[in-house]
């Protein structure tokens, strides 16, 4: 399941050569093991997302392979770069924005942006241009004389981005890049990815947004206790968990009343809001079939659901995404480096 | 591909980097040269009228404490200038800047030479400014030309010295918290020794730890360079402390400097 890319529904992944293959990777902390064996094949040009709740080991699959911290065991490619015998060949093809912002906080945006310029050894009228492009893409423009000190959060993920956008990567690692931002600075950021994307940039992001790995992944794998338990692109993910349902709302409880009489037993209803659930597999047939047993007029309004990303990662995970963990064995807390 | 190619070019990218913060974050600055500038008052308008007597009765003839208390002061600089390069790579560390600068292509070792350069800067800087202060109480040297040389080579291997000691406590820190308090003790260390007054004049215990810790021989080595006063075998002490000190800082912070990337 894991390291056939092949068969996947993704159009990204097809036939492209590998960007990052990872076998067999394992790393521990004292005797809490943190990856417990990954196997990755991330196609060139495609978004990979690798989802999972908190601790589960996502920061440290991205601090191995962004060459910060030294694995335990297994093999790793970047850009076709063996990632223990030539990490310098990694680091040049590749660019890594952080859970926290990687930036010179006495520094004003633009000369954080030359400072990776200088070091990504631009010649000075590139590294001007490129600048001066990103400044105005990520709208740091009215910020620009000030110290990075006084910018709010999501102006310093802005710039955190932006930095890691100077030296032209092909290959962009972003750990939770949009965690703490609003929903407009999440949409903005999705929108870079989608841009960088478009230039056969490939993505690895870890997100605990279960929204934005729908958004954004061709292929989303579920990290759960340092293993994978669930690679695919999200619709065959939601696939795995069955339950289509029919979600009828009335405009009154004696419309709800005969309605429930007629449907019986199988109906799982709802008084709060007056509305009334079918379970079905989601074709047009049962539709129909549920529609040609009520008084249509009664019915306000009518919604088809499917399954969310939120199921498929409850039934896999056991908790939901964004929560914290229930879970008592001491595995919920991921060590910092 | 090789990043040793970028050698120079990094570490210059990277020193005009820290010189450009130390310059932006003022604090840090004034300190190194505030603590010692404000115990030069003190010491000098204070308590000067006392000690100074006492102090030209059993050392030597110079009536001005100003003159006798600087060169201690000066190599507290070189202490409060350790700290601040203890707190600068604490800042690194823990803002995540140096995480990302190892996640490029750039020549590795100049991270931590940029440091020392521009700390070692920054306090010979500072030095500066203390004596200028000093020199504006009445401070007056009688050393010559070739004095003044050796004496600011004696201090920029101390500066040196406690640059990578501090750069050290700074990487092993894990809260800037600690990386400010760690090296507070270096600062203190010339009031135990022969900083302030002769370690003849202290009781045998405190006398004995005076004589032999690292900071008497540098500050009777600058005094002699300066003032005149006999170095005998301080001079070599100085050198070797300096030396001593800089292995021990250089490889206590490659270690924790390795250790980040591995753990």
């Amino acid at each position: 399941m894991i390291t056939n890319t092949a068969s996947a529904g993704s159009a990204a992944g097809l036939r492209r050569p590998a960007a990052i293959t990872v076998t067999g990777l394992r790393k521990s902390y004292g005797d809490q093991v943190v990856l417990d064996g990954i196997d990755l094949n991330i196609a060139a040009g495609s978004v990979f997302c690798l989802l999972g709740p908190n601790g589960a080991g996502k920061t440290t699959a991205v601090k191995i392979l962004s060459t910060l911290t030294g694995p335990d065991a297994g093999q790793v490619t970047i850009a076709g770069h063996d990632l223990a015998a030539d990490p310098d060949g990694v680091r040049a093809a590749i660019g890594v924005t952080g859970q926290f912002s990687a930036v010179d906080i006495y520094l004003n945006a633009e000369e954080n942006l030359r400072l990776m310029a200088d070091l990504h050894h631009l010649d000075r009228r590139t590294g001007r241009q490129r600048c001066a492009g990103l400044i105005e893409q990520f709208d740091l423009g009215e910020a620009g004389k000030k110290p990075v000190a006084a910018f709010s959060g999501g102006m310093k993920r802005r710039l955190d981005l932006a930095m890691t956008l100077v030296g032209s990567p092909r290959i962009i690692f972003l750990d939770e890049p949009t965690t703490g931002l609003d929903p407009r600075a999440r949409r903005a950021t999705w929108q870079i990815i989608r841009d960088r994307v478009a230039e056969g940039v490939t993505i690895f992001l870890t997100t605990q947004y279960l929204e934005e790995a729908d958004e954004l992944a061709d292929r989303i794998a579920v990290l759960d206790h340092g293993r994978l338990v669930a690679e695919g692109t999200a619709a065959e993910l939601k696939r795995r968990v069955p339950g289509s349902s029919i979600v009828l709302s009335f405009g009154t409880v004696t419309a709800l009343d005969a309605a429930v009489r007629t449907l019986g037993g199988q109906a799982i209803r709802s008084d709060d809001d007056l509305t009334l659930q079918i379970p079905g597999d989601g074709s047009a047939r049962s539709v129909q079939a549920v529609l040609n047993r009520l008084d249509t007029e009664s019915v306000e309004n009518l919604e088809l659901r499917t399954p969310e990303l939120d199921d498929v990662f409850l039934a896999l995970t056991g908790q939901s995404p964004a929560g914290t963990s229930t879970d008592s064995t001491g595995t919920d807390k991921e060590p910092q480096a | 591909m090789s990043t040793a190619t970028y050698a120079v070019s990094d570490t210059v990218t990277l020193l005009r980097r820290n010189l450009k913060n130390n310059l932006r974050y003022p604090t840090s600055a004034i300190a190194i040269v505030g603590i010692p500038v404000l115990f030069l008052l003190l010491f000098v308008y204070v308590f000067g009228g006392a000690l100074g007597t006492a102090v030209a009765a059993t050392a030597h003839g110079s009536t001005h404490y100003v003159n006798y208390v600087l060169p201690g002061l000066i190599i507290m600089t070189a202490a409060t200038g350790s700290l601040g390069a203890s707190v600068s790579t604490s800042v690194d560390m823990t803002e995540g800047i140096i995480a990302r600068f190892r996640t490029m292509a750039i020549f590795r070792p100049a991270i931590l030479i940029a440091r020392v350069l521009s700390s070692v800067t920054q306090t010979l800087t500072s030095m500066a400014l203390v004596l200028g202060v000093a020199v504006a109480m009445g401070f007056s040297a009688t050393a010559g030309l070739a004095g003044w040389l050796a004496a600011i080579g004696l201090l920029a291997l101390t500066s040196f010295a406690l640059t990578w000691l501090g750069i050290a406590f700074g990487l092993a820190a894990k809260t800037l918290d600690a990386a400010s308090n760690a090296p507070f003790p270096l600062i203190l260390l010339p009031f135990v020794g022969s900083g302030i007054v002769p370690t003849r004049s202290m009781p045998t215990a405190v006398r004995y730890f005076a004589e032999y810790q690292p900071f008497t021989p540098i500050i009777e080595t600058l005094r002699g360079l300066l003032m005149g006063t006999p170095i005998g075998s301080n001079g070599i002490l100085a050198v070797a402390w300096c030396a001593g000190l800089t292995a021990v800082g250089f490889g206590w912070a490659m270690k924790a400097f390795r250790r980040e990337r591995t753990a």
